[in-house]
């Protein structure tokens, strides 16, 4: 717990100030907000937030700690990390580390003590926007327009490429499940025996999705992002997996034409990046939200049974629904925006969801199409 | 799947009188279903005895029938109004049981009535423990291991299985007496042979102790498809071993990883499909064990609950509103979220605030309770608060209680903790027998040194009471370690930890000066002005002029679902100390705040919710853009939907004032209405005046004149009216005195208290030096709690008014025109409270020009007073004199009834008036006194109390109350007493043990059950005068008198009635196990000769409801539209 003060700067000169969390320093990137109200550690672990500042709704933050076990990557992505209190004590029966060491001692600027929900409002009524933290020893305009400044040279997301930069740069192989905490429920992944055999693009892929291939009965290569077609036959696999990541989608070419190259060759299952990176091998655009989809209760329809799944989501761009030809049928709708939440091609296995079915954070309900993929090999 | 088109008519069941575990929830989610059926089309037909509830408005239903809950008055209704469907999941367990027996006796299938919400076999899966724990295990999850024992054999068995420590719960005894909790070996055979003997069928179910284990509730949805959604997760803070109804609860959970909460979500998931709730709101509840996150079932609700409602007002999900439509046919991706109106209400609401809630009990009114906090839920009330963070909302919330603490403050200056300590562990000690509670006795507080005061905090914490938590921090304050405290009491370190920080700050406040940074950070922990001046010095005027000053302002923020994400459309509000304020922009309507009532508690419940709801609907109509203040969830009144705004706030000075400046700042606040939420709001009348914020309605002047007593002789004295004679005594001395003047029996009371606490009738010098010394510690107490400290106590003495009829008036006035609401007779007479006795609408009994009189009198009071608004007046009548006893300018319990009654929505007329209109103008003139007759009967929660006295007095001990409504006082009274306590009895013995005076009429009872077939049985005196009389009785032993004695004998089946009345406190005592064994047995018992005559002549005119009696059942509807007198 510091009492250092720090501020929160964002692009349109709007200032936030608190307390310092976490390493010193300063940060930038694109502000966003989940309103997940539990799983922070997956949220702070997961590549799909790289290059971003990410807003915790929920105001009480870091009650149970960080364990060796919750994280959806080795190490925190994200840019910088807001939230409205940090936890003075860590209580879990797993926990291993508190909010503000953890951040510390994997670099990550953060800021506690800010009114998250006038934030949260200023977001979604302006849209997401860079912004920068930093300390702020002595408030004076000069100090707060330096990091206005700072926030407003920040990046663009649009058009950038993120997802090369978390992606693994060598292949490796994946065997864990999710073992003693296999999901009770319905649909969920549960092979007897591992005998088919994935190659998953590492796009900044959430450890969960893995550990759900693995239970589906899956032997999964994870390889770089730039992995050629070729290269990817060669490791003949039954099916094809395209992860989530960071970034705007139509940046990763390389990836894109991959797919084309792959599709009709092999099953193909894409969640998040990799569902956008699908749709645009099929032809369709994508563009960016106005402050994205992030949390663990956003509702989707099945548009093939009618059932509605509560999703775990974590988007900035989405697949236009205009832009979808004749190559490829929506499959999911997001229940409160109609955006597109999945996508089949009409006659090819390859389908993709927007939305996470591994949850890690949030709830089981779709963890059917892990199945769906292997049942299509 | 739309709404169901083949459905035409729906019955709604309600869940009847208010008791403990069963309150205004119901009415909320019944209220919130009868308007959703109407909306969609549907013919609403309603059953509920309880009149105080806002779901038997006749508005609400196409026929509202205030009927018995029993399966034959519903047999009644169902056979009458052939509805096409029962939706059973809004009434609580009260609706689900009965629509079980009206299943299992074949109704449902006779008339083709389709249970819709939930099926016969789901709610059996879900109620049945050996079923339920079958449907868990089949879908992979376990429950507490458990066993059924009947010997000593068995049990160490079933232990052998489970280990140490087991509980023990003897089957079919009331109250949960006899069980309780075998630590080892050595304690097995002693326990268990008492819990076996507490059985009636010698069957005790043994138990694996989850004790200390973290405690969670889900409250879930699901539709007719099986879509699913969690509406909100539940922490309790008291781990397992405290009824969830007397937990401090948090929302959102707090010490659960991602992991661990979609464990439990999956969990009941599977529960619901595996029970087949068919459609509708749930709640499940898991044990997690702390070291080590292994997770156990500990019950399912297939229903809408207490803590569905708690959820509603959490989140801002309405839970019992999409539930009604979900059984109506709906998906749940049908309907959407009221709040954002864009998006679905299949979603799962994530909020960015915390939210606390905290039980409010009465162990006051009940001496001789058991104080420990266990399995059975034993609070009558709860208040909920929303802040930012949980320190925020703790603090809150422990200011909404109303019990004197403005904060988490500390006991240390006042409490004898040791003395409490020694206190406690006799408690747990004594056995729960048929022995009386010992006699309060007046502690003299010592002054414990800090070593003691740790010591005794450390024996306290680990008995959970209703003060625990305030003792935990006070624990902390003096040094105890979080790590001891975690071990003493299972309370996770996360929350110690929060408490810790607000003791720092309490710290830092203490003794310092006030500086801005240090003030708002303890406003953002939740202190009030009141703890931050106690802490620095200061006043609480002072605190607040800096604070000001300092800009320190609260900003009232929006509960919208969604964490932000979308725009909310519904102004839901509360306050913290943020930087951005979501009060929706003014409009051109003039606004009122109409303040609620805070926890329900006794003498202050749902009556006062039902007349500040009616209020809000009044003043719509009148075009004004009403806003509500309360804490409490259960209410009707907290709903969003009642009022244009909704501020969810503690009720104090401080944080009703920050709302009236918020309104006030650019709009046209016409004003407050302080006088239809009882005792809590009208006490903040004269601050608020003295701040310049308007008052609406009735004068604070002249509540004024009504209370305080010179005030109230001279007014009485100015318009020549009588009252009974009495004084004002400082000490023992002057109290005998006095006494001497006006002769016994004396009504005495101590000042500054409220609700009739510690109000009783002595009958001799020696009651009175007893009662004097106990009166003055509750009137410190009560002036300790109010912060009075400067005034000395007193002790007001009055002529007792014995043997008199009391009746109570509820009348409406505009300041020149007064139009009676209602005149009511009380069965029992004067001594017992208003509040407790049953009443008779119109006078049953009382002389014409006796009734004109006492109209007369509350119009003078009225006119004098100035009231505008309504008004209450009790009066006593003694052989056709009238005393004036007490007058009451404000809203009154009866409100309600007398509305239900006459069809007169007295409480709308009432705010209307308020807001300026003259009866003249709204058309009211004429009082209607109704042809047909109304009885209301009193609810008590003594089965929950296991050592209390059932006898009734001046103090108020009821929970809620019940209407029989007939064409004759008979039937009226036979339903009233049916729907409060079951059916009288048509055969059998019927026990007599009456005092001397009360033997003349105790004759003419017996003498008419003798004539209708029963046996008499009494006691020596009391058989020898049925005796003298020529009645046939069998004579029975007092118990003092040795085995087989009268307690003996009401165990006996063919014991059908009690009659037991008495006087003095030594035979109080002698008799005490007669009532508690009356009780524990259920039958039905009277302690008021005035009270059984009428019982005699209910069954005499076959008015008992007990199956198969030919009573009828009539809708209100059609009860208001016969034509009345004027």
């Amino acid at each position: 717990m510091s009492e250092r003060r720090a501020m929160l700067a964002l692009a349109d000169g709007t200032t936030f100030v608190g307390r310092a969390l976490g390493a010193e320093g300063t940060t930038t990137g694109e502000v966003v907000f989940t309103t997940g109200m539990t799983g922070y550690q997956e949220v702070l672990t997961d590549p799909s937030y790289s290059g971003q500042i990410v807003t915790m709704t929920a105001p009480e933050i870091g009650n149970t700690g960080l364990n060796k076990e919750d994280g959806e990557d080795a190490r925190p992505r994200l840019a910088g990390y807001v939230v409205r209190e940090a936890s003075n004590i860590v209580s879990n029966w797993r926990a291993d580390e508190s909010l503000d060491g953890y951040l510390a001692r994997h670099g990550i600027v953060g800021i506690e003590g800010i009114d998250t929900r006038a934030l949260t409002r200023h977001l979604r009524d302006h849209g997401s926007q860079n912004g920068a933290i930093g300390l702020l020893p002595d408030d004076n305009s000069a100090a707060r327009e330096a990091l206005v400044r700072k926030a407003r040279e920040a990046p663009n997301m649009e058009g950038l490429d993120l997802a090369t930069g978390v992606s693994c740069k060598v292949p490796y192989a994946w065997k864990e499940g999710t073992g003693l905490w296999k999901p009770a429920a319905p649909g969920a992944p549960d092979a007897k025996k591992i005998d088919k055999r994935v190659v998953a693009f590492d796009f900044g892929i959430k450890r969960n999705i893995l550990r759900c291939l693995v239970d589906a009965g899956c032997d999964v290569t994870v390889v770089p992002s730039n992995t050629s077609a070729a290269a990817v036959l060669d490791l003949r696999p039954d099916g094809v997996f395209l992860s989530n990541g960071p970034g705007d989608p139509a940046a990763v070419t390389y990836a894109i034409e991959t797919v084309r190259a792959l599709l009709g060759k092999k099953p193909i299952f894409g969640i998040c990046l990799g569902h956008q990176i699908l749709g645009l091998a099929l032809g369709a655009t994508t563009s960016k939200l106005r402050f994205g989809h992030r949390g663990i209760n956003q509702p989707v329809r099945d548009l093939t049974t009618g059932r509605i799944e509560i999703t775990t989501q974590n988007h900035g761009f989405v697949v236009d629904v205009d832009s979808i030809g004749d190559a490829a049928t929506v499959t999911h709708l997001h229940l409160n925006d109609g955006s597109v939440e999945g996508l089949a091609h009409k006659t090819l296995p390859a389908f993709s969801v927007q939305y996470h079915p591994e949850s890690a954070a949030g709830p089981h309900d779709s963890l059917y199409l892990f199945e769906r993929f292997t049942s299509a090999f | 799947m739309p709404r169901r088109e083949d459905l035409r008519r729906i019955l709604l069941i309600g869940s009847g009188p208010i008791v403990i575990g069963q309150a205004c929830e119901f009415d909320y989610s019944g209220t919130q279903g009868a308007k959703a059926l109407a909306a969609e089309g549907y013919e609403v037909v309603l059953v509920n005895s309880n009149p105080a509830t806002i779901m038997t408005d006749p508005e609400l239903a196409v026929r509202t029938y205030v009927e018995p809950l029993t399966v034959d008055s519903l047999t009644k209704v169902i056979e009458r109004e052939r509805p096409d469907a029962l939706l059973p999941t809004l009434g609580g367990q009260t609706a689900l049981n009965l629509a079980l027996a009206l299943d299992e006796a074949g109704v449902l299938a006779k008339y083709g009535v389709e249970l819709i919400g939930a099926s016969p076999t789901a709610i059996r899966k879900a109620e049945d423990r050996g079923l339920f724990k079958l449907a868990c295990e089949k879908v992979g999850l376990s429950v507490p291991k458990s066993g059924h024992a009947h010997s000593v054999e068995d049990a160490r068995a079933i232990v052998a299985e489970i280990g140490y420590p087991a509980i023990l719960r003897p089957s079919f005894t009331l109250g949960g007496a006899g069980g309780g909790i075998v630590w080892s070996e050595g304690e097995l055979v002693a326990k268990v042979e008492w819990a076996l003997a507490q059985s009636p069928t010698r069957e005790v179910l043994i138990e694996q102790s989850v004790l200390g284990w973290k405690e969670y509730e889900l409250e879930v949805i699901s539709d007719s498809v099986g879509n699913f959604a969690v509406v909100c997760s539940i922490e309790n803070i008291d781990p397992m071993g405290v009824h969830t109804g007397d937990s401090i609860t948090v929302a959102p959970a707090m010490t659960l990883t991602d992991r661990e909460l979609q464990r439990l979500r999956d969990g009941a998931r599977a529960i619901m499909r595996e029970i087949g709730v068919a459609t509708g709101g749930a709640n499940v509840q898991f044990a997690v064990n702390p070291a080590n996150g292994d997770v156990i079932v500990i019950e399912m609700n297939p229903r809408v609950s207490r803590s569905s409602a708690l959820a509603s007002k959490a989140t801002g999900y309405a839970i019992a509103k999409v539930a009604a439509k979900l059984a109506i046919g709906y998906r749940l991706d049908e309907l959407r979220n009221d709040i954002t109106r864009v998006t679905s209400a299949a979603f799962e609401p994530t909020i960015d605030y915390v939210v606390t809630k905290w039980p409010r009990f009465a162990f006051e009114k009940f001496p001789g309770a058991d104080p420990r906090l266990g399995t059975q839920m034993k609070s009558v009330g709860e208040a909920m608060a929303i802040g930012r963070t949980f320190c925020e909302a703790l603090q809150k919330a422990a200011r909404s209680l109303e019990t004197g603490k403005d904060g988490l403050s500390s006991g240390l200056a006042t409490q004898d903790y040791p003395a409490l300590a020694q206190a406690l562990e006799r408690e747990s000690r004594r056995d729960l027998g048929m022995e009386a509670a010992p006699d309060p006795h007046t502690a003299v507080r010592n002054e414990p040194t800090i070593d003691e005061q740790r010591a005794a905090l450390r024996r306290l914490i680990a008995i959970p009471t209703a003060d625990r938590f305030f003792q935990v921090a006070d624990a902390l304050r003096l040094g105890i370690e979080e790590a001891e405290i975690h071990a003493i009491t299972g309370i996770d370190p996360w929350f110690l930890a929060q408490v810790r920080r607000i003791l720092a700050c309490e710290r830092a406040l203490t003794g310092a000066a006030l500086e801005p940074t240090r003030v708002r950070g303890a406003k953002q922990l939740g202190f009030s002005d009141r703890q931050i001046a106690r802490a620095a010095g200061k006043t609480e005027t002072e605190v607040r002029t800096f604070r000001e000053g300092a800009g320190i302002q609260p900003v009232f923020s929006r509960v919208d679902t969604c964490g932000a994400e979308f725009v909310a459309h519904t102004p839901y509000m509360y306050s913290t100390y943020e930087t951005v304020d979501e009060t929706p922009p003014d409009t051109d309507r003039r606004k009122v705040i109409i303040l609620g009532g805070g926890p329900n508690r006794i003498g202050q419940g749902i009556e006062f919710d039902y007349c500040c709801v009616h209020a809000a609907f009044a003043l719509r109509e009148q075009g004004f853009e009403t806003i509500m203040v309360n804490c409490n969830p259960e209410t009707v009144s907290t709903d969003y939907d009642t009022s244009d705004r909704l501020y969810f706030e503690p009720l104090t000075f401080e944080d009703v004032l920050a709302i009236c400046r918020n309104e006030a700042r650019g709009g046209k606040l016409a004003g407050v209405i302080v006088q239809l939420g009882g005792q809590t709001p009208l006490k903040l009348a004269k601050p608020l005046v003295a701040a310049g914020i308007p008052i609406l309605g009735t004068s604070a002047e002249a509540i004024d004149r009504a209370e305080d007593r010179a005030l109230f002789d001279a007014l009485l004295g100015k318009l020549g009216l009588q009252r009974p004679k009495g004084s004002i005594a400082n000490d023992a001395a002057g109290a005998r005195q006095i006494a001497q003047e006006l002769g016994y029996p004396l009504l005495v009371r101590p000042s500054y208290v409220l609700g009739g606490r510690a109000m009783m009738i002595v009958h001799d010098q020696q009651e009175l030096d007893h009662y004097v010394g106990v009166a003055v510690e509750v009137a410190m107490e009560a002036m300790r709690d109010a912060q009075a400290g400067h005034q000395k106590p007193v002790i007001l003495l009055d002529q007792f008014l014995k043997d008199a009829i009391e009746v109570d008036v509820d009348c409406v006035a505009d300041g020149t025109t007064v139009v009676i609401g209602g005149v009511m007779q009380h069965i029992e007479e004067a001594g017992i409270h208003s509040g407790d006795s049953a009443c008779v609408l119109p006078p049953h009994t009382l002389p014409r020009h006796v009734v004109a009189s006492i109209k007369e009198q509350t119009r003078m009071l009225a006119i004098e007073l100035g009231v505008r608004g309504l008004m209450n007046v009790q009066f006593g009548v003694i052989n056709q004199m009238t005393y004036v006893i007490e007058v009451n300018p404000r809203a009154s319990r009866t409100s309600p009834f007398v509305s239900k009654a006459t069809g007169v929505p007295l409480a709308k007329i009432a705010a209307k008036v308020m807001a300026g209109a003259t009866l003249t103008e709204l058309g009211i003139v004429d009082e209607v006194v109704p042809r047909h007759v109304c009885v209301k009967e009193s609810v008590f929660p003594f089965s929950k109390f296991p050592g209390v006295d059932t006898i009734l007095g001046p103090e108020m001990r009821s929970t809620g109350e019940v209407m029989g409504i007939a064409a004759t006082f008979e039937v009226a009274f036979g339903k009233a007493i049916t729907a409060a306590s079951g059916p009288l009895p048509t055969s059998g013995a019927v026990v007599f043990s009456v005092r001397d005076e009360d033997k003349p009429v105790a004759i003419v009872c017996a003498r008419k059950l003798h004539r209708m077939g029963f046996t008499l049985l009494a006691t020596g005196g009391t058989a020898a005068a049925f005796g003298r009389a020529g009645l046939p009785c069998e004579s029975v032993q007092k118990v003092r008198d040795g085995s087989p004695h009268i307690v003996d004998r009401i165990r006996d089946k063919d014991v059908v009635l009690v009659i037991n009345t008495t006087t003095a406190s030594r035979e109080i005592r002698d008799s005490y196990a007669i009532r508690r064994q009356s009780l524990l047995t259920g039958k039905p018992y009277f302690t008021t000769m005035s009270a059984a005559l009428a019982a005699c002549d209910a069954i005499q005119a076959g008015a008992t409801c007990a199956p198969g009696a030919p009573i009828e059942v009539r809708s209100l509807q059609e009860w208001h539209a016969k034509p009345a007198s004027g």
